[in-house]
């Protein structure tokens, strides 16, 4: 039995989802674009599933755009957005985003300097994750074509203050695009109330299916779509509509804002993230728990340790946890996030981020603190191992 | 046993890791990122350390049921083995890199770690053997397959290390036969063709990388006698032993072929001469590393100089830290910087650098 603590980076289909999921899937042909009754049936299933998601979200029916996920919603954002605001000003072509945000936006926003001429602005965050506000204002200007800012830093846990840069924003007559992949479900997200013009949303974060999310876009915000074809979506996202998904993301979404505030996540996280604090060498990263930071959160370097040492030990005790952001290429390499917070690419080299979800249990906990102190010391040892024969071995052959 | 498995993303690795299985042991496979840049990690140019070679690698332990990371120890590997091969070079010596990743990489920095963290040994996919004496204690020989050996490249391992190295295809009586069972565990490498070339420098051309490295160095090409034949651009360029790309335009005299006899790169002379000009019959080798207990006195062995060279008899005495060869049969083009590797029968005892040679003639 393992415990499973990388819910940040994919958490379990939640009942209410598997169930929509497979009810859906089964009834058969049905293109929601299609005009006889199996599309039409679809077409229901798409639009109930809409106005669900939207109500669970603060938003109207009309302002959602099905994806296929965060990343999509985050190209689709960032790339629709700059390119709209440029066609319509060119002198618009500066992007303002924090350096500490996830790599869907980040590369996007690095692809459009690189390759269509767009201007960076990169905004400092301090020890903790959080933007500067101040450094928003002070950048924000006649140049501007859009401001991108998370909702909830998915390494760290730390919330940002969304309302009030849109606020910033918007007096500068700038939109402002929040990736609240990690947020929606965990947090109460309401996105009228924030002010953002476009939020970007991951079922399988929640509890829904991978492969399914959206992009929710304020009404009378202008986007140039990102692929082309068929038209649905108004034209801002071509492709057939996923009816399961559709209906799966938002049963689980329904579910997951019926739990909230999660105080049982949070009680969790906070036992959690005390037992790893009493490690020594351990420094907790992040904003306080409290409003402040994401309930399931809770992150830590050690100082000493190499991350790829501490996984594997866990892995082997039976606790799955995470570096950072989950790594396509295998390679560690140091958080961007940590090292915007002003970290060293030593002290960001022994990072681990435990992630709690709606199953997460006590035993969860119980297992990670069991597992953490045997793991540090040894991760530790191993890094001091390292070049000690090398050294050796080098001294040695010196006189060649 | 807690094993460590170095899968490189290759047949042999890959079946040696799942030997390992077969054998009771607890698994884990690894894969060394060896490339500091990371773009190339994800460009897919041939050689080792390549995204593909990792995936590869990463299916293959998937297959067996075991973990699977990558380490990265390229800071180690660039400084060890990439950076020793430039130096080497620029010394006028011929480094072999596959025998220092073995000595400072893969049983250094990699079985060092996998000790720290709980392992008993480091598997890869070597052709050698791994033999228990009646003490009990580790020695390392031949592979059963004389073609595929590689104990040569192995030769620098101390006592330590040779105790934690496990080589499942050892016994495997012939490269097919591995690429063979490769296929039958279904491991979809099967088929993947044998790497040759130095990994890091994966379009083969050694000349170019060197001259990156340390620009042009321009010098003489000279006969025996000091005559000037010819010029080059860097010592670097040269190796003892090598008869083409001299870029001399006048034949000798006497219409023979030239070779290059010796490399000076203080007064950045290449010194060419005759074919049995390069003939020697002792070398002189620094850094000695012995697996087994050191041969005290003058002692009767086999010598090989290269990872494909056959063995030649000869006599070993160890003179403070100074390995005295004496060749019973010459041997031909020997540079200094190869690694002399001595065997008694089929077992390695230990090696040295060669540091400098004595000619026949």
């Amino acid at each position: 039995m393992t415990a499973y603590l990388d819910h940040a980076s994919t958490t379990a289909l939640r009942p209410e989802a598997l169930q929509a999921l497979v009810a859906q899937a089964g009834l058969g042909a049905g293109n929601p674009s299609s005009l006889h009754s199996a599309g039409r049936r679809a077409r229901v299933t798409v639009e109930e599933s809409r106005e669900a998601l939207a109500e669970g979200l603060g938003a109207r029916p009309g302002e959602v755009v099905w994806t296929s996920g965060g990343t999509e919603s985050d190209n689709l954002a960032v790339k629709g957005l700059f390119r709209a605001r440029r066609d319509a000003d060119a002198a618009r072509n500066r992007i303002l985003v924090p350096a500490a945000e996830h790599h869907a936006v980040l590369d996007c926003v690095e692809w459009l300097e690189a390759h269509e001429g767009a201007k960076v602005t990169w905004l400092p965050v301090d020890g903790t994750g959080l933007v500067d506000l101040d450094a928003l204002a002070d950048a924000l200007g006649e140049d501007v074509a859009l401001v991108s800012l998370m909702w909830a830093n998915n390494e760290v846990g730390t919330i940002q203050p969304v309302a009030r840069a849109a606020e910033l924003a918007h007096a500068a007559g700038v939109p402002l695009h929040t990736d609240a992949v990690q947020a929606v479900g965990h947090l109460p997200v309401d996105f009228a109330a924030s002010g953002a013009d476009l939020l970007s949303l991951s079922a399988h974060k929640f509890g829904g299916p991978v492969g399914s999310g959206a992009l929710i876009v304020k009404r009378g915000t202008t986007l140039v779509p990102q692929q082309h074809g068929g038209g649905q979506e108004l034209g801002v996202r071509s492709g057939t509509l996923d009816a399961a998904g559709a209906a799966a993301t938002a049963a689980a979404l329904r579910a997951a804002v019926a739990e909230l505030p999660d105080t049982r996540l949070e009680g969790l996280r906070d036992r959690l993230l005390e037992g790893l604090a009493h490690v020594p060498g351990a420094v907790v990263r992040g904003a306080v728990p409290g409003p402040d930071r994401l309930p399931g959160n809770a992150h830590v370097t050690f100082v000493g340790c190499e991350g790829d040492s501490l996984t594997y030990l866990l892995d082997a005790a039976g606790v799955e946890c995470s570096t950072g952001s989950a790594c396509q290429a295998g390679v560690p390499q140091p958080s961007h996030v940590l090292l915007a917070m002003g970290l060293s690419a030593t002290e960001a080299a022994g990072a681990l981020r435990f992630s709690l979800g709606w199953n997460s249990t006590d035993a969860d906990v119980d297992a990670a603190l069991a597992a953490i102190g045997p793991a540090v010391d040894r991760a530790r040892r191993a890094t001091g191992s390292r070049t000690s024969r090398r050294r050796h071995r080098i001294a040695e052959g010196a006189h060649r | 046993m807690r094993v460590l498995a170095a899968m490189s993303g290759g047949v042999d690795s890959a079946v040696a890791a799942a030997r390992a299985v077969d054998a009771g042991h607890e698994v884990v496979g690894v894969h060394m990122a060896l490339n500091r840049n990371p773009g190339t990690l994800r460009t897919g140019s041939r050689g080792c350390c390549t995204i593909e070679d990792s995936l590869d690698a990463r299916r293959a332990a998937d297959l067996l049921g075991i973990p699977f990371y990558v380490w990265d120890l390229s800071d180690d590997f660039v400084e060890d083995v990439v950076e020793d091969f430039v130096a080497e070079y620029a010394a006028g010596r011929t480094p072999n890199p596959c025998v220092r990743c073995n000595e400072r990489i893969k049983f250094a920095a990699l079985l060092d770690k996998g000790i720290a963290l709980g392992f008993d040994a480091v598997a890869t996919g070597h052709y050698a053997q791994i033999v228990h004496g009646a003490d009990g204690r580790a020695q390392l020989h031949r592979a059963a397959d004389a073609a595929k050996d590689q104990s040569y490249v192995l030769a620098v391992l101390d006592e330590d290390q040779v105790a934690h190295a496990m080589f499942p295809l050892g016994d495997a009586p012939t490269k097919a036969e591995v690429r063979a069972e490769a296929e039958r565990r279904g491991l979809p490498v099967a088929k993947k063709p044998d790497s040759h070339d130095i990994c890091f420098i994966p379009d083969g051309d050694t000349r170019g990388f060197l001259a990156d490295k340390l620009g042009e160095v321009p010098g003489e090409i000279v006969d025996e006698n000091g005559a000037v034949l010819g010029s080059h651009t860097g010592t670097y360029g040269f190796t003892v032993g090598q008869r083409k790309g001299l870029g001399i335009g006048r034949p000798a005299p006497d219409g023979r072929p030239r070779y290059v006899l010796s490399i000076e790169p203080v007064n950045r002379t290449v010194t060419v001469g005759p074919a049995e000009r390069l003939q020697v019959k002792g070398l002189v080798a620094v850094d000695p590393i012995w697996n087994s207990p050191a041969p005290a006195g003058p002692t009767e062995v086999h010598v090989q100089v290269r990872a494909h060279g056959d063995p030649v008899p000869a006599v070993v005495e160890l003179l403070g830290e100074e390995l005295q060869v004496t060749l019973r049969a010459p041997l031909n083009g020997v540079a200094p910087g190869q690694t002399v590797a001595v065997y008694s029968g089929t077992r390695v005892l230990g090696s040295a650098t060669i540091s400098g040679t004595t000619p026949v003639s």
